[in-house]
């Protein structure tokens, strides 16, 4: 049975919907209201509140940590800097990735790593030898992702002791709010100006409270899962599990990727020191990848069109999908798309997937599966850029 | 000065933008002039009090079609239609109806007035889905002449007709009576409960200068369900910014398309030679030569005011001197300093991110319209209020609120004195009725804008404030709009055409008639 999160008693109370998933042994609520539409809209047009502390929290200290870190991730983390957060997946001896998640440099000789799985025993034994020490915080940390336009104004209204203005993307800082200390990380999930808050449990509930008090002339709404799937689709970010499978799940070579398989080459620091599955991603990137990351965006008018022989408008799910279906390239299948929605800023419908290498070019035409009525279709789809949405707010 | 352009486009609101960007995207030289300082029309947001946005006019989005919003790439330019999904219907006994997202929620409180229109509201519903979809075609085309045997309206009857048999019988017989009853008698054959058939009448009599009981009105219902054809596409709900956002981002897309627009540019007059339209005068006097001229104003100022009536001939002239555009409706917008607290709803909550609507019986409405006709405004007037700062936070500063409502009736012709003189008695009435249903509202208004009519007229140019540009009854509809022999966007005089809401497929923020007419216009160019 998942258990509460430090933030459940706040979450449960408003939680209409009774709708509540198990994320990592938690209870993180699906949507709050019955619909998720207002909780996607504040992401983009005011301010959305997630509970996002299932994720796992680990920190890595002594003489060697940034040794051990740098062992692991794929990034050069050396170049990391004391209050800077970097995205990195990392991987196993074969190149293929077991996780992603943030690293934080709290100190030149401390940082703080976020993971979706538990790692505590792979950092250990990536670091075995070395002077450092590897702690499982997890539970010390309660952590809610403020995130949306208003983010920023919504946190200046009660946090001391810092300048928001210039903390940019992807940089923390520590902070204080009405008497308790916080960290305040410009990062997130969503692709939008946004926020992750790390506070002691005890804190929680009084950082949730203030929250909504204070965010409430900016229209702050708590917000679940179903609208963190789209948002993230529109961001194009990958989510473990749906769009790969970790090295340390997969049961066949084939459900492994490498990160030049998903669109995560740029996180490849090849020319740093050696790291766990350098030297196959140096053989890969030589080579060149079998599969490519790629966004799709679904041409609507066929759809319509497709739609329209059994005469019903088309009938896409309101939520994102994450069950995959097939891409085509003249009837043949190329590849898989994983993650789908309609986007209601973009009004277009999206997805991201794998296709491989030689059809993965920008505007190439393919085409992918979908359902009218019990029938298995192909619409016409092209590939594009990702991120799909990515606004200027979010950097500045 | 003489400049020469493809097109002139006279009117700067969302039809005569979006006609420009179509004729742009073709490769057309387009110059766009409004009179007033901003674009939009009747499509507007304005900062009339300092820090409150007011949708000053037009307040929420309903059909605008999915195939401008990809042909203009809106979404690029700013369109984001956020969700508005409730409506509370705030009753005189303290009770309420609510409806919302909620599905079984809405049911349970329909339920709660009476059981059967629970179970008739999914049919209502999925009945209205079908009227929808087949008007939807209506909508997309362009209106063939029953009279004519031209080959392209034979073609296009032909289209329509085997359009129409695909509906099958029966929706055909409904489809007819959706056209020629009243709403109030339309929705009686699915409902008993007041307050339920009262609350969605309203959507029925908006614009028109007809009450709930007036035959035609039926039609105009459906209008609240055009949008669930378009499945995930549908565009209904509040654009953010206010309705002024949507005309921004039309005005983006024409830009990008290589449109000119010029604010603060009246156009008194159409040059016509030799029976042609060659360019327009403006109210500073200069001339600028175009090889079209494409009026987006209502039609008594396409043919009364724009040309010399000597090239108009005569029977036109008395048919649109006949056009029914009475105006019927006024919009008051407030800066609140708190959230409204409603008496039946009381405290902050989701009911404040939708409607709340002022018709809590038939005969409310109905007596509303009796005023009316008389040439008075309504003393307890039909109100649909939003509460724009709840659903977008940035229309006003964080913790005050902006709302609007729009009102009826109130006609533009009143029976004694003139709306400068009655405009804040008109504002009171308004105020006076909302504070029945919430307690708080005159303590917490820090200022009132009061749009009558006259005020719509004389901002916007609308013949008499008539917000859809002419009554959309079935007389002024399809091959009768605006009248008949003139309904495909053309006019006698050659290369002048008209693209406003007074044209098929009439009025609300669709951008239909200013699509129509650009592909006509371009059908005649090619």
């Amino acid at each position: 049975m998942p258990i509460p999160t430090p933030f459940y008693t706040r979450a449960s109370a408003l939680c209409e919907s009774y709708e509540w998933h198990n994320w990592s042994g938690y209870l993180a609520a699906g949507l709050y209201e019955p619909s998720h539409e207002r909780e996607y809209f504040a992401v983009r047009n005011a301010a959305a509140l997630f509970d996002v502390t299932p994720l796992f929290k680990y920190e890595v200290s002594g003489p060697d940590a940034l040794r051990l870190v740098n062992r692991v991730m794929t990034r050069n983390v050396a170049k990391c800097k004391v209050g800077q957060v970097m995205y990195s997946p990392w991987c196993d001896e074969d190149g293929k990735i077991i996780d992603d998640g943030t690293v934080s440099r709290l100190d030149e000789n401390r940082f703080r790593i976020t993971a979706a799985d538990p790692s505590l025993y792979w950092f250990q034994d990536c670091g075995y030898g070395m002077d450092a020490t590897v702690i499982d915080v997890s539970t010390a940390l309660a952590a809610l992702a403020l995130q949306g336009p208003h983010a920023r104004d919504i946190l200046k209204t009660f946090v001391t002791g810092v300048d928001l203005d210039n903390l940019k993307y992807f940089q923390f800082t520590e902070a204080q709010a009405n008497g308790f200390p916080l960290t305040i990380s410009r990062t997130g999930y969503t692709g939008d100006l946004g926020y992750e808050l790390w506070t002691a449990p005890e804190n929680a509930e009084q950082l949730w409270d203030i929250l909504l008090d204070r965010g409430r002339g900016y229209g702050l709404a708590p917000a679940g899962l179903t609208a963190l799937d789209i948002v993230r689709i529109e961001a194009g970010l990958l989510l473990i599990e749906v769009d790969f499978i970790s090295a340390h799940k997969a049961l066949i070579e084939s459900q492994k990727s490498s990160p030049f398989e998903v669109g995560l080459g740029w996180t490849v620091a090849l020319d740093k020191a050696d790291f766990v599955g350098r030297r196959p991603l140096l053989a890969e990137k030589k080579a060149g990848p079998k599969w490519q990351f790629v966004g799709l965006e679904i041409d609507w008018v066929f759809l319509e069109e497709l739609f329209d022989t059994v005469g019903l408008p088309p009938q896409v799910t309101g939520r994102a999908s994450r069950a995959a279906v097939p891409i085509y390239k003249n009837g043949k299948q190329i590849g898989q798309a994983t993650s789908h929605t309609f986007s209601p800023v973009l009004k277009k419908y999206v997805a991201i997937g794998t296709v491989e290498s030689r059809y993965a070019s920008l505007g190439s035409q393919v085409e992918i599966e979908v359902t009218v009525e019990y029938s298995r279709e192909k619409a016409k789809a092209t590939i594009v850029r990702t991120p799909f949405f990515n606004p200027e707010r979010k950097r500045n | 000065m003489s400049q020469k352009y493809d097109a002139i486009i006279i009117g700067g609101g969302h039809n005569g933008l979006i006609n420009a960007a179509y004729l742009a995207r073709a490769g057309k030289k387009v110059l766009v002039l409004e009179r007033r300082y901003l674009l939009g029309g009747a499509t507007v947001t304005e900062e009339i009090y300092p820090g409150f946005k007011y949708s000053v006019f037009s307040y929420v989005v309903s059909i605008l079609r999915p195939e401008i919003i990809r042909d203009l790439s809106l979404p690029k330019h700013g369109l984001t239609i956020l969700p508005l999904e409730s409506t509370l219907t705030p009753l005189p006994n303290g009770d309420y109806l609510y409806r919302d997202g909620d599905h079984f929620r809405t049911l349970r409180d329909i339920a709660r007035h009476s059981p059967r229109d629970a179970g008739a509201y999914d049919d209502y519903s999925r009945e209205m889905f079908f009227m929808a979809k087949a008007v939807k075609y209506m909508l997309g085309i362009i209106p063939s002449d029953p009279t004519s045997l031209n080959p392209k309206d034979l073609m296009g009857l032909a289209g329509l007709g085997k359009h129409l048999r695909s509906l099958g019988e029966e929706k055909l017989y409904t489809l007819t009576k959706l056209m020629t009853m009243s709403a109030a008698d339309f929705l009686e054959q699915w409902f008993e409960s007041d307050p339920l058939k009262a609350t969605l009448s309203a959507s029925g009599i908006i614009g028109t200068y007809l009450g709930p009981r007036s035959p035609g009105t039926a039609y105009v219902l459906l209008h609240h369900y055009m949008g669930e054809i378009d499945g995930a596409f549908r565009a209904w709900g509040f654009q953010k910014g206010g309705t002024g956002a949507i005309v921004d981002a039309i005005a983006g897309a024409a830009r990008e398309f290589g449109v000119e627009i010029r604010t603060d540019a009246g156009v008194t007059e159409v040059i016509v030679k030799n029976g042609r339209a060659t360019g327009v005068v403006m109210e500073n006097g200069d001339e600028i030569q175009a090889d079209i001229v494409v009026s987006s104003l209502d039609p008594k100022r396409t043919f009364l005011d724009l040309v010399d009536q000597k090239y108009v001939p005569d029977d036109l002239l008395t048919a649109i001197r006949n056009f029914k555009i009475r105006g019927s409706s006024a919009k008051i917008n407030m800066a609140l300093d708190a959230a409204p607290d409603v008496a039946c709803m009381p405290g902050y909550g989701p009911h404040l991110r939708g409607a709340i609507s002022i018709s809590p019986s038939l005969d409310y409405i109905e007596r509303a319209y009796d005023d009316a006709k008389y040439g008075d405004f309504s003393r307890r007037p039909y109100i649909d209020m939003i509460i724009p700062s709840m659903i977008d936070p940035d229309m006003a500063p964080p913790g005050k609120h902006v709302m609007s409502c729009f009102v009826q009736y109130a006609p533009y012709k009143l029976r004694e004195g003139t709306w400068d003189e009655k405009r804040e008695a008109l504002g009171d009435a308004v105020v006076n009725t909302l504070s029945e249903y919430i307690p708080n509202l005159k303590d917490i208004i820090l200022h009132r804008q009061v749009v009558t009519p006259l005020d719509t007229e004389r901002l916007t140019g609308l013949t008499e404030g008539n917000i859809f540009q002419g009554e959309l009854s079935l007389s002024q509809l399809f091959f009768l709009r605006p009248v008949p022999g003139y309904a495909k966007y053309r006019t006698p005089i050659k290369n002048y055409y008209q693209c406003g809401s007074g044209t098929h497929p009439g009025g609300g923020i669709t951008g239909a008639p200013g699509r129509l007419a650009a592909l006509e216009i371009l059908k005649d160019r090619s």
